[in-house]
């Protein structure tokens, strides 16, 4: 991002389509990430309970309900809210889902040390509806996260495809699969359907990570710093069997995720195309000419349509 | 004799048993008294590296009719293949 305007750029916001994250390491200041945990700890005393049915205590922590306007969460005095606010997370949030997005819910991940205990690959909430429309989720770690210190399990690439939110458990290991491993301040930023796991603990030490969701209230159409969109945003005709750019969104597009070998990466490209058209607002975006070429001949057959016998 | 079933789930780059390894989940039912996968991520190559290793062929993905109106949609891994080896654990 640049350093004067903190919204994302075309490419990063292309990266993010392909990818389903972003990653910020060290974005939070470490003076900040100290005083947010103990507010971590103390939340996760009232969410951990009401998530498994009991009622909250009568010290329970004032928190915001769904559809409240992001703006409005955890007001000050509170360090949690210091790092909602700053231009930073703010800039990356108005970039993918608009200035004052509502809140849907958050959560607080905290894995004691030697806890045996790991989830399946999942993705949050349920089966989605099939229009390209997102949440995001951030993933705030506050405290340095090591190897083997039950760093969140994500596969990047799999957040546009429609599955049932628990049917991809049987996936226990995918190539290219990652487990975070960063240091304390460090943001990821999901597209909210991608596959992910919480790892066990084995270490001696408490691994700690805010999570929240955030709806878009406006349309998501190039709500990023746009200034280098010109530049890299291409025709229809960008097609790498044909001629193409390498300077260009579809060549960030044209990813291939390490389990997308062979001819597989195409069915995914179209997604991630369908996605970019709904994010730049042009409907006729392409990359390796996957939709146009149906689109070209749709064309032909609605003019060949018998005219009605007079 | 008492026989316990290992089975591996192996999702492939293709339809082809010949291509390329992309996922893998292994449950033991003889809980570790049978061999162990190789080191390795994967584990196998191809599934016709299991084949080799000793591994039978349970289940291989048939083709599926596309529906109208989601030729383009993706969701789970495409080419699931089942396997079981027979694991001897004694009386």
């Amino acid at each position: 991002m640049p350093a004067a305007d903190h919204r994302l750029t075309t490419l990063e916001v292309a990266r993010f389509v392909v990818d389903g994250y972003l990653r910020f390491d060290a974005l939070v200041p470490d003076a900040l990430n100290r005083r947010v945990l103990p507010e971590l700890a103390q939340l996760a005393t009232t969410k951990l309970p009401q998530a498994i049915g009991l009622p909250p205590s009568e010290d329970a922590v004032a928190r915001p309900p769904s559809l409240t306007p992001l703006s409005q969460c955890y007001p000050a005095p509170s360090a949690l809210g210091e790092v909602l606010r700053l231009p930073a997370v703010r800039g990356i949030i108005e970039s993918l889902v608009g200035a004052d997005p509502l809140f849907d819910h958050d959560f607080v991940h905290m894995l004691p040390p030697r806890m045996p205990h790991w989830q399946h690959l999942h993705v949050d909430a349920i089966l989605d509806t099939p229009d390209p429309t997102f949440d995001i989720q951030l993933f705030y770690f506050p405290d340095a996260v090591g190897a083997g210190e039950g760093g969140t399990r994500f596969v990047p690439g799999t957040h546009l495809r429609r599955v049932r939110a628990e049917d991809v458990s049987r996936y226990r290991h995918v190539l290219g699969d990652e487990r975070f491993v960063g240091p304390a301040g460090t943001i990821l930023i999901f597209h909210h359907g991608m596959w992910h796991a919480g790892e066990a603990n084995p270490s001696d030490k408490t691994r700690w990570m805010y999570k929240i969701r955030l709806n878009p209230r406006v349309p998501q159409v190039r709500l990023w710093n746009t200034d280098d969109f010109t530049a890299h945003h291409n025709d229809a005709a960008d097609h790498r069997f044909a001629t193409m750019r390498f300077d260009s969104v579809a060549q960030v597009l044209r990813k291939e995720q390490k389990w997308q070998l062979g001819h597989e990466v195409r069915y995914d490209l179209v997604q991630r195309v369908r996605l970019w058209r709904y994010l730049s607002g042009d409907d006729r975006f392409d990359a390796d000419y996957y939709l146009t070429r149906l689109e070209q001949r749709a064309t032909l057959a609605e003019s060949s349509t018998p005219r009605a016998q007079s | 004799m008492t026989t316990r079933q290992q089975i591996l789930y192996l999702w492939l780059a293709e339809g082809d048993l010949a291509t390329a390894v992309v996922g893998w989940a292994f449950h033991d039912g003889a809980a570790g008294r049978g061999p162990a996968l190789p080191d390795g991520e994967p584990p196998y190559a191809t599934g016709t590296a299991a084949l080799e290793a000793g591994w039978f062929l349970l289940q291989s993905p048939p083709p599926v009719a596309v529906q109208r109106g989601r030729e383009y949609e993706t969701g789970h891994l495409t080419n699931e293949f089942v396997f079981e080896r027979r694991v001897d654990c004694g009386a």
